[in-house]
C-alpha cells in the first residue's frame, strides 16, 4: 500500500469523477440502474479507500503526505501545481464525505425512483463528491479554490434540478451569485497570499508566516493594515459565502428547492463545511490576526442565534433544518473565532452525520407524503414510519446535544471554548451560543413533534397510502444513526487530549483555550456528569419541554403566542428582511446601474455624442465650408487677397518685436 | 524531414487565400464541392499550424521560421515573416476557429456558397499574415485587407441593420489604422526601415514615443476594443452571421491584442509606462462598466458582445499591469505573470466567445430570434445542447477547469501586486461575470417551454454536436493543464518584458 500510495489518492479522488461521467454522459446508454451502479460503486471504492488511507495515517501513525499530481502551469517563475496534502485533517474529511455522499447515492434510488432526470442527478451527486474531494485533498490555493468553485457549480446544478420550476432555477442562480461574492473575497486572499510568499502552496505558506506577521500594507490612503489581518479577512469572506454566514447566508434556505438528496449532501457533510474545513486548514495564517479571530466570533454568534429564531417559525420541514444547519454553522464559525480549530471540526463531522440524517428522515417523510413538505399537514406519522421516526429522534437528540450523543461532546466543547476565550467578543458569543441551545432543543422538537405526533393533519389520500420508506432509503438512516449516536464518545478524548490532528491545525498558546478544557478534563463519564452543572443541560432540556408544552400538550399555545408578539413574528416570517432588502437594492439596484451605463453611457453619450455626434458635426462642417466653394472666381480672388493680408500682418507683427 | 523546408509561414498565408480563389472558380452551382473543398483546405491549414507548433523551439529567443526577401526594394519593403511565442498560439487559434467556422456555415448559408467561403478563406490568410509579418507595411497592408472581406460577409450574409453596421465598423477600424500609417512612416523616417524588430530598438524621446503610442492606440484599442470606442462591436456582433461573429470575437479583437504587444509596447516603452495608469483604469472601466451594460441587454448577441470586451478588460489589463509592477517595485518580478495571463485570456476568449457565438447560432437557426425573450425552456426540447451551453456559460464566468479561469486568475494574480484596488475592481468580474452570463442561461435556457416554438426545437445534430464537442475538448483541457500554452510563450514573453521594462530615451 505504500508504494501505491499516490495512485490510492488519486483513485479516491477520479472514481467519483468518473462515475460522474459515465452516468453523465453515457446515461442514456448504460440505463437508470447502470447509472446508480457506475456511480456507487464509484464513490463506494473512494469511501473504503479513505477508510484505508484513514487506518494509515491516524491508527498507523503514517507520516503527512505532500505531494504534486502535475504542474498546471508555470509562470513568471512560479509553479502552479496540483497536488495532495493528506494529513489528519484532510484524511478525516475525505472519510466524512466520502462516507456521507455514499449513503446518499444509495438514499437516492429510492429518493428519485420517479424522476425523468435520474441518471443526471447520479452524476451531478458523484461529480460534486469529486469536487469535495479535490478541495479537502489539496495542497495548494489553486486546488482550493478550484474545489471550492466546483461544489459552488454543482450545487448550481443541483439546485436547479427540477429546472421548471421557477423557484429552483431563481434558487440557484440565487446560491452562485452569493457564492461568487465570497469567492471574489476569497480570490482576493489568495492574490494577497501570492504577492506575499510567492507561493500558493500551504506549507511553504505556513513556514514563512512568521515573516510576515509584522508586514503592513495601505488599503486606504493613511492607513496601514497588517497583511495578515488582509489576508484573512478576505479568506473568512469566502468562508462566510460557503459556509452561510450571515449576511452571506441568504442563499442557504432557498437552496431546498432541490431534492432531498442534496441537501443533505450539501448541507450536511459537503459544500457547507468548506468554509469551516478552510479556516482550520488555515489555522496558521488566523492566528495571527486577532482582528480576524474576533470578528469570526461576532460573525458566527449572530448565525448562531438569529437564523435559529427563523427556524421556529418555518412551517416546511426542509427549512427547519436548512436554518438549523445554518445555526449550527454559526457555533463551528465561533469555535473558528475562539481558536478552538479541532472543536469545530468535531462539530463538523458529528454535524455531518446527524444532520444528514435529519435531511434524509425529512426526505423520506416527504416522498411518503407525495411532495408534501408542510408540517402542519403532517403529525402522527411515528404509527406509520417507525424507523423513520426512530431514526429522526435519533438526529434531533444529536442535534440539541443530549448527554452522550455525537453532538453534545462537540457542541458542549465549543461553549466551553468560547467560555475559555479571552478575546473581547467571546463574551457576546458566550450567550449568544448559550442562548443558541434552547432555541436550537425548541425548533428541532417543534418538528418533531408536528411531523411525527399530535393530530394527523394529512389528506386522506396520502393517509390511505402511508407506510414505511423502502429499505434503500431506511438503510442509509440506520446506518447513518449510529455515528450520529456514538462517534462524539469515540472521537471526544483523542480531540482533546490525543492530539488528533497533529501539525494539521495550529494553535498560538495564549489562543489555546481546547488546552485550558483538556487539563481540566477527567474522562468521558465525568464529562458527561460534569455537564449537569452547567447551563447547556439544562437549557436544551427545556427548550425540549417548550416543544412539548407547545406541540403536544397545548396545541393552541403558538398561535396565542403569534398574536401576542406579531411584530417579532412577521419579522420572524420576513428573515429579517435580507431577502428584500438584496432583491431591491442588489439585484434592482445592480439592474438599474446597468440600464443607466447602457441607455445614457453607451447610447446616449457614446454613440450619441461621440460617434454620431462627430458624424453629425462632419457633415455640419462640411455643409459649412461647401459655401465657399461657389465656384465664381471673384470670390477665390477676394479669399486670396484677405489671405495675403493677413499673412502679411502676422509677418509685420512678427517682425516688429 | 520534407517538412523541414517547407515555407510554413507562406503556406499559412497563401494556401487558404488561393483556396478562397479557388472556390470562386468551382463557383455556386457546386455547392456541396465547395463546401467539402472548403473544410479540405482550413483542415490543411490547421494541419500546417500543427506542423509549425510541432516544429517550435520553446527555447529559442527571437524570431522563428524567418522567411525573407525585398517586395519593393526603393523603400526598403520586405515580404519578412516569422514567428514566435506570442504570435504561435493566436495562428493556432485562427486555423482552429476557421475549421469551425466553415463547418457551422455548412447547411445554414445556402446563397452565394462559395463567395462565403472565399471570404472567409481568404480572411484566414491575412489573418495568419498579420500574426506572422514582421515587416510594419506588410503588417498594415494585411491589417487593412482584412477589413474587405469581413466588411462584405457582415454586409451581404449580415442581418436587418447590416449597412449601419458595417459602416460603422469599417469606419472606426480604418480611421483607427489611418493613425497607425502616420507613426510607422514617422518611424521609417527615424530609423530608416520598416523592419519591426528595428524599430523595437530605435531609441525615441518621450513626446515622439507618446504621439506614437497615442497613434497605435488608436488602431489597437478599437480593434480590441477598449472602453469608449468599443460601441461598434456590439452593433457589428448583431448584424454579422453566426460565421462572422465567430472570427470577429475569437481573432479579429485579438489583433488589436497582439498589436498593442508587436507595437506599443516594444516600440514606445516609456510612453507606455507613462500611459499605464490611463491603460488600468481605462481597462478596468471595460470590466466592470462593460459588464453592467451586459447584464441589461435583451440581445443575446450583444450580451456575448458586451462580455467580450469585458473580458477584453482582461487582456489590456494584463499588458499594462508590467508597467505597474515596474514602477512599483523597481522590478520585474511577477510582470510575466500579468502579461501571459493576458495571453491566456486571449486565447481562452477565442474559444469561449466562439462557442457562445455558435450556440447563439444554433438557436437563430431554429427560431430566428435573437432576443431573450422569444426563448426560454430551451433545456426541455434541446438538453444536449443546454449541457453544452451549460460548460460554455460557466467557462465564460471564468470558474476553474475551464479555460476562461486561468487569464483572469493570473492577471488578477499579478494585478494585486501593483494595487489592492485593481485588484479588487478586476475581482468584480467574478460576481458581474456570473450574473450577466447565468442570468441570460437561466431566462433562455430554464424553465418551462414558453410557447410552443421552443418546446418543438429539434436538438442539435451530430455536425452541430461536434463542433461543440471540439470546443468543448478545448475549453476544459487548457482549463485543466494550461501549461502547454504557457511553455511556448515563456521566453518570448520574459524577452519582451526585459525589453519594455528598459527605457529607450536617447
Amino acid at each position: 500500500m505504500i508504494n501505491h500510495i499516490e495512485t490510492i489518492y488519486l483513485t479516491i479522488v477520479l472514481a467519483p469523477l468518473v462515475g460522474a461521467l459515465l452516468a453523465g454522459l453515457l446515461g442514456n446508454a448504460i440505463g437508470r440502474a447502470g447509472a446508480h451502479w457506475v456511480t456507487i460503486i464509484g464513490v463506494g471504492i473512494s469511501t473504503i479507500l479513505s477508510m484505508l488511507v484513514y487506518k494509515h495515517h491516524i491508527i498507523d501513525g503514517a507520516p503527512d503526505y505532500n505531494q504534486a499530481v502535475y504542474t498546471w502551469l508555470s509562470s513568471g517563475g512560479i509553479d502552479f501545481q496540483i497536488g495532495f496534502l493528506i494529513d489528519p485533517l484532510s484524511v478525516t474529511m475525505m472519510v466524512v464525505v466520502s462516507f456521507v455522499s455514499w449513503m446518499i447515492h444509495i438514499y437516492t434510488i429510492g429518493y428519485m425512483r420517479d424522476d425523468p432526470g435520474y441518471q443526471r442527478f447520479f452524476s451531478y451527486i458523484s461529480l460534486f463528491t469529486f469536487a469535495m474531494l479535490m478541495l479537502v485533498m489539496a495542497n495548494n490555493f489553486l486546488q482550493l479554490f478550484f474545489g471550492w468553485e466546483a461544489v459552488g457549480l454543482v450545487s448550481y446544478l443541483l439546485i436547479g434540478f427540477w429546472f421548471k420550476k421557477e423557484s429552483a432555477i431563481f434558487a440557484n442562480l440565487k446560491a452562485f451569485l452569493v457564492n461568487r461574492v465570497g469567492d471574489f473575497g476569497f480570490l482576493l486572499g489568495i492574490a494577497a497570499i501570492l504577492m506575499y510568499f510567492n507561493s500558493l502552496d500551504y506549507v511553504e505558506v505556513f513556514n514563512n508566516v512568521e515573516q510576515h506577521k509584522d508586514t503592513t500594507i495601505t488599503i486606504l490612503s493613511g492607513q496601514s493594515w497588517s497583511v495578515m489581518t488582509v489576508i484573512c479577512l478576505s479568506l473568512f469572506i469566502g468562508a462566510m459565502g460557503k459556509s452561510a454566514q450571515v449576511p452571506l447566508h441568504v442563499w442557504l434556505p432557498d437552496s431546498m428547492e432541490g431534492p432531498t438528496p442534496i441537501s443533505a449532501l450539501i448541507h450536511a457533510a459537503t459544500m457547507v463545511t468548506a468554509g469551516i474545513f478552510m479556516v482550520s486548514r488555515m489555522s496558521p495564517l488566523f492566528e495571527l490576526s486577532v482582528t480576524t479571530l474576533n470578528l469570526i466570533l461576532v460573525v458566527g454568534s449572530i448565525t448562531a442565534l438569529f437564523m435559529g429564531f427563523l427556524g421556529l417559525v418555518q412551517n416546511d420541514i426542509k427549512r427547519v433544518i436548512a436554518y438549523s444547519t445554518l445555526s449550527q454553522l454559526g457555533y463551528m464559525t465561533v469555535a473558528l473565532g475562539a481558536s478552538a480549530y479541532a472543536a469545530a471540526m468535531f462539530h463538523l463531522f458529528t454535524h455531518a452525520f446527524f444532520k444528514a440524517l435529519l435531511f434524509l428522515a425529512a426526505g423520506a417523510v416527504i416522498i411518503m407524503m407525495h411532495h408534501e413538505q408542510d408540517m402542519r399537514k403532517m403529525g402522527g406519522l411515528f404509527k406509520y414510519m417507525p424507523i423513520t421516526c426512530l431514526t429522526c429522534f435519533i438526529g434531533s437528540l444529536a442535534l440539541i446535544g443530549f448527554p452522550g450523543t455525537s453532538g453534545f461532546f462537540s457542541k458542549d466543547l465549543i461553549i466551553e471554548a468560547v467560555h475559555h476565550s479571552s478575546l473581547p467578543a467571546s463574551d457576546f458569543a458566550y450567550y449568544a451560543v448559550l442562548l443558541g441551545v434552547f432555541i436550537t432543543a425548541l425548533y428541532t422538537f417543534r418538528l418533531f413533534f408536528m411531523t411525527f405526533f399530535g393530530k394527523e393533519n394529512m389528506t386522506r389520500e396520502v393517509w390511505e397510502k402511508l407506510h414505511e420508506a423502502p429499505a434503500v432509503v431506511t438503510a442509509p438512516l440506520l446506518v447513518l444513526a449510529v455515528p450520529s449516536l456514538l462517534l462524539g464518545l469515540f472521537l471526544i478524548e483523542p480531540l482533546l487530549l490525543g492530539d488528533y490532528f497533529g501539525s494539521a491545525i495550529y494553535v498560538s498558546g495564549e489562543h489555546n483555550v481546547l488546552s485550558k478544557i483538556a487539563a481540566e478534563y477527567q474522562g468521558i463519564v465525568s464529562f458527561i456528569t460534569h455537564a449537569f452543572l452547567y447551563p447547556p443541560v439544562y437549557l436544551a432540556f427545556s427548550g425540549l419541554f417548550v416543544a412539548w408544552l407547545c406541540y403536544i400538550k397545548y396545541p393552541s399555545l403558538p398561535g396565542k403566542l403569534v398574536n401576542r408578539i406579531g411584530f417579532i413574528h412577521k419579522v420572524l416570517v420576513n428573515k429579517y428582511g435580507f431577502d428584500d432588502f438584496n432583491q431591491i437594492v442588489f439585484a434592482g439596484g445592480v439592474r438599474k446601474i446597468g440600464y443607466f451605463l447602457s441607455e445614457f453611457g453607451d447610447l446616449k453619450m457614446i454613440d450619441g455624442v461621440l460617434v454620431n455626434g462627430s458624424a453629425r458635426s462632419i457633415r455640419i462642417f462640411s455643409n459649412m465650408i461647401r459655401h465657399i466653394q461657389s465656384g465664381y472666381l471673384y470670390h477665390y480672388a477676394f479669399a486670396i487677397i484677405i489671405g495675403l493680408l493677413l499673412l502679411l500682418a502676422i509677418f509685420v507683427h512678427r517682425v516688429g518685436y | 524531414m520534407f517538412l523541414d523546408n517547407l515555407p510554413i509561414l507562406s503556406m499559412l498565408i497563401w494556401v487558404p487565400i488561393l483556396g478562397g480563389i479557388w472556390t470562386l472558380i468551382i463557383g455556386d452551382q457546386q455547392e456541396r464541392i465547395v463546401r467539402h473543398f472548403s473544410f479540405f483546405i482550413t483542415v490543411v491549414t490547421f494541419l500546417l499550424s500543427a506542423v509549425l507548433y510541432y516544429q517550435f523551439d520553446n527555447s529559442f529567443v527571437g524570431m522563428q521560421f524567418i522567411e525573407e526577401f525585398y517586395w519593393i526594394e526603393a523603400f526598403g519593403i520586405k515580404y519578412h515573416l516569422g514567428v514566435d511565442g506570442i504570435a504561435l498560439p493566436l495562428i493556432m487559434l485562427t486555423t482552429f476557429t476557421t475549421v469551425l467556422v466553415v463547418l457551422a456555415a455548412w447547411e445554414v448559408i445556402d446563397e452565394n456558397i462559395s463567395y462565403y467561403m472565399c471570404a472567409f478563406l481568404v480572411l484566414t490568410g491575412l489573418m495568419n499574415g498579420v500574426f506572422v509579418a514582421l515587416d510594419s507595411i506588410l503588417f498594415y497592408v494585411f491589417w487593412e485587407s482584412m477589413l474587405i472581406p469581413m466588411f462584405l460577409i457582415i454586409g451581404i450574409w449580415g442581418g436587418a441593420n447590416r449597412v449601419y453596421a458595417t459602416i460603422k465598423f469599417f469606419l472606426y477600424t480604418f480611421l483607427g489604422s489611418v493613425f497607425m500609417l502616420v507613426a510607422l512612416l514617422y518611424l521609417y523616417s527615424v530609423a530608416g526601415s520598416f523592419n519591426i524588430q528595428a524599430l523595437h530598438e530605435v531609441p525615441l524621446e518621450l513626446t515622439a514615443q507618446k504621439l506614437i503610442f497615442i497613434a497605435f492606440f488608436l488602431a489597437f484599442a478599437v480593434k480590441i476594443p477598449m472602453w469608449p470606442v468599443h460601441t461598434w462591436l456590439p452593433d457589428a456582433h448583431v448584424e454579422a452571421p453566426t460565421g462572422g461573429s465567430v472570427i470577429l470575437a475569437a481573432i479579429m479583437l485579438k489583433m488589436g491584442g497582439y498589436g498593442f504587444l508587436r507595437f506599443s509596447l516594444p516600440i514606445a516603452p516609456d510612453a507606455s509606462l507613462f500611459f499605464a495608469n490611463t491603460m488600468i483604469i481605462l481597462s478596468l472601466i471595460a470590466i466592470v462598466y462593460i459588464g453592467f451594460v451586459a447584464l441589461v441587454q435583451e440581445d443575446m448577441k450583444k450580451l456575448i458582445a458586451y462580455s467580450s470586451i469585458s473580458h477584453m478588460g482582461f487582456v489590456t489589463l494584463g499588458f499594462f499591469i508590467p508597467f505597474g509592477i515596474f514602477a512599483a517595485t523597481n522590478s520585474t518580478a511577477g510582470a510575466v505573470m500579468g502579461m501571459e495571463g493576458a495571453m491566456m485570456q486571449m486565447i481562452s476568449h477565442g474559444f469561449i466567445s466562439a462557442a457562445l457565438f455558435l450556440c447563439v447560432g444554433v438557436m437563430y437557426e431554429r427560431l430566428h430570434s435573437r432576443m431573450i425573450k422569444d426563448y426560454g425552456g430551451v433545456v426541455n426540447s434541446m438538453p444536449c445542447f443546454a449541457a453544452f451551453m451549460m460548460l460554455f456559460a460557466m467557462a465564460n464566468s471564468g470558474l476553474p477547469g475551464t479555460s476562461g479561469f486561468v487569464g483572469e486568475f493570473l492577471v488578477i494574480l499579478s494585478s494585486f501586486k501593483v494595487s489592492f484596488w485593481i485588484a479588487f475592481t478586476a475581482a468584480l468580474t467574478l460576481i458581474l461575470g456570473a450574473a450577466y452570463t447565468l442570468w441570460m442561461y437561466k431566462r433562455v435556457i430554464f424553465g418551462e417551454a414558453i410557447r410552443e416554438e421552443v418546446s418543438d426545437l429539434k436538438d442539435i445534430d451530430a455536425r452541430e454536436g461536434f463542433i461543440l464537442f471540439l470546443l468543448a475538448s478545448v475549453v476544459l483541457l487548457f482549463g485543466v493543464w494550461p501549461a502547454p500554452i504557457f511553455d511556448v510563450m515563456h521566453v518570448s514573453i520574459q524577452q519582451l518584458i526585459e525589453h519594455i521594462s528598459q527605457t529607450k530615451l536617447l
